[in-house]
């Protein structure tokens, strides 16, 4: 994949290309949690969230964090990422359709290194935000 | 409530070796595009090594420690606990074939809401096998006490 040269013109206020995905469903849970080795039955066995207190299964957090890491590294070499933090602020459900967006809030300068600081969020299709964000990339 | 003394704890030490079906694996769960991830060719194309673990993958290492007595101890029931928050700094690329360690101790325990929800944090360092540091991660589970 071809990635772009031209971090050093980034400037405060870009936004990244969003990256949306394919409506959540409960294949999409099967596989992550067999993946990210997450077998907590929350995600997979709707018998087991509804004696938990939930309606049904939701998805696992880190399937969103791991798709925000994918809009940086579309744009980023992965070396370049320096840190990677989230909240999860909202559960993500079957059928949602999550939209990962990022724009550039600072460049600052960390050890003589310049970085831009880029906030993250997902949210899904009523513009709902589910997890929030922060990536710090080298330029 | 979550006891306090437990901030501090020490958690069992964990190593593993990075597999390429693993990551083949987890790059097609996330619907992963890039060949760097899942084709050695196109990874060493890049410049890299072997291939690369995406950023969070760490965490789904981690998770593959076996151990779970320390929650046991700490009173954490897994039907209450939500993933609150997570961060990663990066400090060394890890690769496919990596030997990695993982140290890790619970960081801090606080409440909110009238102590209806606890939030239990725990900081891993991750070392490959030249012992040199990979990356650290904070993890904040949030535990439903009602």
């Amino acid at each position: 994949m071809k990635k772009p040269r031209l971090f050093h013109a980034l400037e405060v206020g870009d936004i990244l290309p969003t990256l949306t995905l394919e409506p959540i469903n409960r294949t999409t849970l099967a596989l992550f949690a067999g993946a990210s080795n997450d077998h907590n039955p929350l995600h997979i066995d709707i018998d087991y969230a509804q004696r938990a207190g939930m309606p049904d299964v939701f998805a696992h957090g880190m399937l969103s964090m791991a798709w925000l890491g994918r809009q940086i590294t579309d744009w980023w070499p992965q070396e370049k990422l320096r840190s990677l933090s989230v909240r999860f602020v909202g559960i993500t459900r079957l059928g949602d359709v999550i939209r990962c967006e990022a724009r550039v809030i600072e460049l600052i300068e960390v050890a003589h290194e310049r970085r831009a600081r880029i906030q993250l969020k997902t949210v899904n299709q009523m513009d709902e935000s589910k997890v929030l964000g922060e990536a710090v990339v080298a330029l | 409530m979550i006891d306090r003394k437990f901030i501090g704890l020490t958690l069992p030490e964990f190593t593993t070796r990075v597999e390429a079906g693993a990551l083949r694996f987890f790059a097609k769960a996330i619907g992963e595009i890039d060949p760097i991830y899942v084709d050695e060719a196109a990874a060493r194309e890049a410049g890299h090594p072997a291939l690369p673990l995406p950023p969070t993958y760490l965490l789904s290492l981690q998770i593959l420690q076996s151990s779970s007595a320390w929650r046991q101890q700490m009173g954490i029931v897994p039907q209450r606990v939500l993933h609150g928050e997570q961060s990663f700094v990066y400090h060394h690329m890890a690769y496919c074939g990596d030997t990695l360690r993982f140290v890790g101790r619970i960081a801090d325990i606080y409440d909110r809401k009238d102590g209806a929800l606890d939030f239990v944090a725990r900081e891993t360092q991750v070392f490959n096998q030249a012992n040199v540091l990979v990356a650290e991660l904070r993890s904040v589970l949030v535990h439903r006490n009602r």
